[in-house]
């Protein structure tokens, strides 16, 4: 492999296990995401993606194996196998969902603004008195929030509800619900599934646009045009193993991942 | 003769004529009538025990009143089209707003608070005739309107926990009990007054509402429901059965009503100073629920309600959340529970019923889930209209379910929909300007 790389990686899966009863989700997985890079995880469906990102974001707990997280500007190493999924959105590594999982009776600002919950502190009495701490950090998750919303394209529909919006919108606005937690590691599940042409061009830009801002991204994705145009590396995955890694260029002429999409070569 | 409340005739009958001025209604209506007659048919067969035999047990003959199934079938014949008109017209009136693209109409009262030249008016003649309540009408009049306040306030700390958060609790009148007991047993053994036990009564509820929370913290919707109702079943044999510790089924008499800096009161002054009392400790609750409802904790406790996964993955401590929501709604039950010791100056077990949990439950739910101005209405109807229907005493169940089933039909989402105060965001200069509801 050439990725012989010199900084440490901020995601370090290692020997990741996931059972379901005798079914073995994830086998001995292997691999890392470094700081500021587009990481793509690919493979047929059921090979177990889904599920790495539930072991990854606490919503599982994997059966054996280890998720390092580090956080690039402290250098403050946690292990994640056993802490809550909120313990890990609070660590830097936030998510979107597959099937979009909105707050669709709450405003676009509100479910940007719910994103900002665990870097606020405000409490019962805070609420009740509404002191000067409160409102000003009230205020400041508004502002943030609102920066957010422009990033992504939905200042314009800031006080519209979330079950509203158009299929690409909603998509974008999970993204931005993510940012606001200030990850420095993004999960995006399937980010462009269901979108048109446009709307794609349109997500490319923005993911390529929060990589530029310092954000790392691993991603799950299916349509090959985005994953190949827009990843530094790519993970393929089958049946629970990873049978791949490598630049989009090595991945594109790899003899087990076209096996694993087309099948066995006769002959 | 069961009515269906929610259908004014004139409503029906100009619904009515528009039905029929159009020729392509002719399906709509032919297939409403069909259906009426199937109601009606229904309704005959199942009211015949009660509409057609009489049994005289002393004279031990039986006489059949044929002559009521007509009533009766014309009656729900009737009432049914009125419900299918009425139903009708309300898609066509969706439709037409969907179709014009725009937003959904807020209730009258809503609307009327949002603005400010109403606003203050209406608030300042609420508290008016708040006021001076019990001196127009008798002393029975503000005992039971004290009763309706209290309700208030248990349908806003139910509120908090069912409409906010989305937690269906059945056994929130364990809350009630343990404030209530709690003054009741401290000022049994350790002679501890109202103001002292009063607070007390409210944290021990919170801290029972923290209790009930752990165990349950993984169950949602029926399963929920089940296991908080097991818990006010518990907590009221607890109250029946330990003889040593709350004197069973007897219970405890002689609590002393609230005090007033040591003045002498006669029974009438004290019912009226507990009238302002429950004044007080409504618009105290009404302050600190609406602020809880717009904070960080209100915001999260929505998302909570919409979607518990997302909620986490969001760094929301959901364990942390739901007590809080727990505990602040077992508050206000715990605080009522002590003026309701004081209020009556007895307490037993029989007061704290599933009954409780089930009023309170549909105060919030006829109300409006989430609406405070709606719990507020729901408790004074769900209250005072029984108390001025005694004369009907007897047909008030039925009543009252024909009204929580004509309610779910017609206005499924409560007497006034939870209409959220969202952020409305104008700008950055003056951010987040709160929009005004409640």
């Amino acid at each position: 492999m050439m990725n012989k790389r010199m900084n440490k990686p901020i995601l370090d899966v290692s020997g990741l296990t996931m059972d379901f009863g005798g079914i073995r989700a994830l086998d001995h997985l292997d691999f890392d995401v470094q700081d500021k890079e587009i990481v793509a995880l690919i493979g047929p469906n059921g090979a177990g993606k889904t599920t790495l990102f539930n072991c990854l974001t606490g919503i599982y707990r994997p059966s054996s194996g280890d998720i390092q997280l580090v956080c690039p500007e402290t250098g403050e190493q946690t292990r994640l196998n056993d802490l809550k999924p909120n313990k890990i959105t609070e660590k830097g590594m936030a998510r979107t969902f597959q099937n979009i999982r909105l707050f669709s009776r709450m405003t676009v600002l509100e479910n940007v603004m719910i994103g900002r919950h665990c870097r606020t502190r405000s409490l019962i009495l805070g609420a009740i008195l509404r002191d000067r701490r409160t409102r000003e950090e009230e205020q400041e998750t508004v502002n943030k929030s609102y920066e957010i919303l422009e990033k992504i394209g939905l200042a314009g529909q800031v006080n519209e509800f979330a079950g509203n919006l158009s299929y690409g919108a909603q998509r974008r606005l999970e993204i931005g619900r993510a940012l606001a937690t200030e990850p420095f590691l993004l999960l995006l599940d399937e980010p462009a599934a269901g979108m048109n042409p446009q709307e794609t061009a349109v997500l490319v830009a923005l993911i390529r646009q929060i990589r530029d801002e310092g954000h790392a991204i691993l991603l799950i994705e299916h349509d090959m045009k985005l994953v190949m145009t827009l990843s530094d590396r790519i993970v393929v995955m089958d049946y629970g193993e990873k049978i791949a890694q490598g630049t989009p260029a090595q991945i594109r002429t790899n003899r087990e991942v076209i096996k694993a999409y087309l099948g066995e070569d006769v002959g | 003769m069961i009515t269906v409340k929610g259908v004014t005739p004139i409503d029906g009958i100009s619904a009515f004529r528009r039905l029929f001025s159009c020729k392509k209604n002719k399906k709509i209506i032919c297939k409403a009538l069909k259906r009426s007659l199937l109601v009606s048919l229904w309704f005959v067969f199942l009211t015949f025990p009660i509409m057609v035999i009489k049994v005289n047990p002393v004279e031990r003959t039986v006489s059949w009143r044929w002559g009521n199934i007509f009533y009766v079938a014309i009656g729900s014949f009737v009432i049914s089209l009125l419900a299918k008109a009425w139903l009708v017209r309300k898609e066509r009136l969706a439709a037409r707003q969907q179709a014009a693209a725009c937003p959904a109409r807020d209730s009258i009262i809503h609307d009327l608070l949002q603005r400010p030249g109403y606003r203050y008016p209406l608030i300042i003649l609420f508290s008016g005739v708040a006021l001076v309540f019990p001196h127009l009408f008798s002393t029975y009049q503000a005992n039971i309107m004290t009763t309706a306040l209290m309700y208030i306030v248990l349908g806003l700390g139910l509120n908090i926990v069912v409409g906010v958060a989305g937690l269906l609790d059945l056994g929130y009148v364990a809350f009630y009990a343990i404030g209530a007991y709690s003054y009741a047993l401290l000022n049994l053994h350790f002679h501890l007054g109202f103001w002292a036990a009063l607070p007390i009564g409210g944290l021990l509820a919170a801290l029972f509402g923290v209790l009930l929370g752990f165990p349950v913290l993984r169950l949602r919707g029926d399963y929920l429901a089940i296991v908080t109702l097991g818990f006010g079943e518990i907590i009221r044999l607890i109250l029946e059965n330990w003889n040593a510790f709350s004197k069973g089924p007897s219970g405890i008499s002689n609590i002393p009503r609230p005090g007033f800096f040591g003045v002498e009161m006669s029974l009438d002054q004290a019912m009226i100073y507990m009238y302002y009392l429950m004044i007080g400790l409504v618009i105290l609750t009404i302050f600190v629920v609406n602020r809880l409802q717009h904070s960080r904790l209100g915001r999260a406790w929505l998302a909570l309600r919409e979607d518990e996964i997302a909620c986490q993955a969001m760094g929301i401590d959901k364990t942390r959340i739901k007590l809080t929501a727990f505990a602040l709604g077992a508050f206000w039950a715990g605080l009522i529970g002590v003026i309701f010791a004081a209020k009556t100056t007895f307490v037993n077990p029989a007061s704290f019923t599933f009954m409780e949990s089930a009023i309170i439950l549909a105060i919030v739910v006829l109300g409006g889930m989430g609406s405070i101005v709606g719990v507020i209405l729901g408790a004074l109807i769900l209250i005072l209209l029984p108390e001025y229907l005694r004369a009907l005493s007897e047909y008030r169940m039925l009543a009252f379910g024909a009204i929580l089933v004509a309610m779910m039909i017609f206005k499924p989402e409560g007497l006034i929909a939870g209409v959220r105060r969202t952020y409305c965001f104008q700008g950055r200069k003056n951010a987040a300007a709160l929009q005004d509801d409640e």
